[in-house]
């Protein structure tokens, strides 16, 4: 049975919908438009809106004078490897729970989310010193192990809330058939598990990627990513707006895009499964 | 129909996972609990001696600790109280029919992808600056003095900072829940002459319940540990006027070199976001039987 809605009330839950929509967006909005004005304007008052010289001279200056693509080329690395490094490890562990359940696959999944509770700063201080002792301070290498330690919870379990959903008739079908361990794995199972594989991929590129605890207190130069480069911004040279705008633009672009075609992955794999 | 033989290929499986996990628990975490037993400064190398409960007695009676403590409950409550009052109100609007409602989620739903350093830096200089801000610059539009929300509201601007960025993620929840709501319950109430509060107390908000405490349990183990929105924007300062305990144990190991010190802060925050966890850990075990 469908509701009759008046067009009128539509129309007017359209508005207020759209105008709080708008204000929320515009933080990012308003980086994104200042990061195409010169410094003058970017701080001129009256602000202007759209009606100013647009200029990508930032872009161009944030790429020369920093050493921005290596700190995006840092983000890409760290974020990346460590989520594929995760999956390796992950998707044996999660498939191994979901197909062959034993007496205490619960207990472990339970055990394995109470470690993402540990606050990190419970370990800065070990993390920080063996680090600093295997010359790991300041490395790609050293942040993808701790970030992968510190996802890999979630991306067990949501490996786990998805491969749970593959039927395990599907399996016994295929041995009926004559299919062997190897068909199986390659011909039936896998084919349904990339779905999740997938999302499980991309949430977590997303959070390695904003990941801003260990990337800010385990970097410096060399392998900070743009976490922990946008956030030198805040010295003298954050009071350069338009270039700060530029820096922040291409920071979030790549993730802000990445994440709208992620958003129901996000809650089933922030939630742990318990909201679907 | 798990044979001996599958059983332990599947061990096999699971054991890297669980060796790495259990290395990175016990390892680092049983360091950090032998340090803060030490008198140990990175500053004096070779110094370190045992000295017992010390450390916990100096960091517990320390009055930086109590405003790190408050700050930390407002941080969490505050923003806990903004994003599940926002997100409920959010999530019921966007559960009407509108047009454009995938641009709408969208809009809202962007801030949650913004990295904490560029969020924070962004509202910090461009809307909360008291010269050349925007809320500055709106504030003498209208005849008001610009607020320098930093140096004045330390807390309370880095509350709002946060809650921005969690609004999304509480909205996405519970609007997710609300579209699991049964209509023609919410109908035949509306037949029934129920008003729209009474609908919302009586129907909405018991069936939102459990999407509301997860959205809490998730987002109090995130908010315990904010960090970045503080370095970058007041160091926690003025004074301790916006530590948190995160930042507390952070500036003490890594800023003062006391790791000893810096250790039993570290352990207090681990038992803090212990008991919040147990409370977390019930739900999603429950939700695991069924």
């Amino acid at each position: 049975m469908a509701r009759n809605v008046s067009n009128t009330r539509k129309a007017l839950v359209t508005a207020v919908a759209w105008t709080i929509g708008i204000l929320i967006f515009f933080p990012i909005l308003w980086t994104i438009l200042t990061s195409f004005k010169t410094e003058a304007e970017a701080i001129a008052s009256p602000p202007s809106f759209l009606f100013f010289d647009w200029t990508v001279e930032n872009y161009v200056e944030v790429n020369s004078r920093s050493n921005y693509p290596l700190h995006f080329m840092n983000s890409v690395i760290i974020s990346i490897g460590s989520t594929l490094l995760g999956l390796l490890i992950a998707i044996p562990a999660a498939w191994s729970m979901a197909f062959v359940p034993a007496k205490r696959t619960k207990d472990i999944l339970m055990w394995m989310l109470s470690t993402k509770m540990l606050p990190p700063v419970g370990v800065l201080i070990p993390i920080y010193l063996l680090f600093r002792d295997f010359g790991l301070l300041d490395t790609r290498i050293g942040l993808v192990v701790v970030l992968t330690l510190i996802n890999l919870p979630i991306i067990v379990w949501m490996l786990y809330t998805y491969f749970k959903e593959i039927p395990g008739e599907i399996l016994e079908a295929a041995r009926m058939d004559g299919a062997g361990l190897w068909d199986e794995v390659v011909h039936v199972l896998t084919p349904m598990a990339i779905p999740g594989i997938a999302s499980t991929l991309l949430l977590n590129v997303i959070l390695s990627w904003n990941e801003a605890f260990w990337t800010l207190n385990l970097t410096a130069a060399k392998a900070a990513p743009l976490t922990a480069f946008i956030a030198s911004y805040s010295s003298p040279e954050g009071l350069f707006y338009a270039k700060l705008s530029a820096a922040s633009t291409l920071a979030i672009a790549p993730i802000l895009i990445l994440g709208w075609f992620s958003q129901k992955q996000l809650v089933r794999g922030l939630t742990f499964g318990a909201v679907k | 129909m798990a044979t001996a033989h599958s059983r332990s290929a599947a061990r096999l499986m699971l054991s890297p996972a669980v060796i790495l996990l259990l290395g990175w628990m016990i390892v680092p975490l049983s360091m950090t609990i032998y340090f803060s037993f030490l008198s140990y400064n990175l500053l004096m190398p070779g110094m370190e001696e045992y000295v017992g409960f010390l450390n916990y007695e100096y960091f517990l009676t320390d009055p930086a600790f109590f405003a790190a403590l408050f700050n930390t409950l407002m941080l969490v409550g505050g923003v806990l109280v903004i994003t599940i009052v926002g997100g409920v109100a959010l999530g019921l609007l966007l559960d009407q029919p509108i047009w454009g409602q995938g641009i709408v989620r969208i809009l809202v739903i962007a801030p949650f992808f913004v990295m904490p350093t560029v969020s924070a830096l962004v509202w910090k200089n461009m809307f909360m600056n008291p010269v050349n801000g925007l809320f500055a610059y709106l504030a003498k539009a209208v005849g008001l003095q610009p607020f320098d929300f930093l140096a004045h509201a330390p807390l309370l601007s880095i509350i709002l900072i946060v809650a921005w960025q969690w609004l999304p993620f509480a909205t996405l929840i519970l609007l997710t829940a609300l579209q699991s709501l049964d209509q023609e319950q919410l109908e035949a109430a509306e037949m029934d002459g129920a008003s729209f509060g009474n609908r919302f107390i009586y129907i909405v908000l018991p069936h939102l319940s459990r999407a509301i405490t997860v959205v809490v349990l998730i987002q109090t183990i995130f908010l315990l540990s904010v960090f970045a929105e503080i370095l970058v924007t007041t160091n926690g300062g003025p004074g301790y006027a916006s530590t948190n305990i995160t930042y507390l144990v952070y500036a003490q190991s890594l800023l003062q070199f006391d790791v000893g010190g810096g250790s039993a802060g570290g352990i207090v925050a681990v038992i803090l976001a212990n008991i919040v966890a147990v409370f977390l850990m019930r739900m999603i075990g429950k939700n695991l039987e069924a």
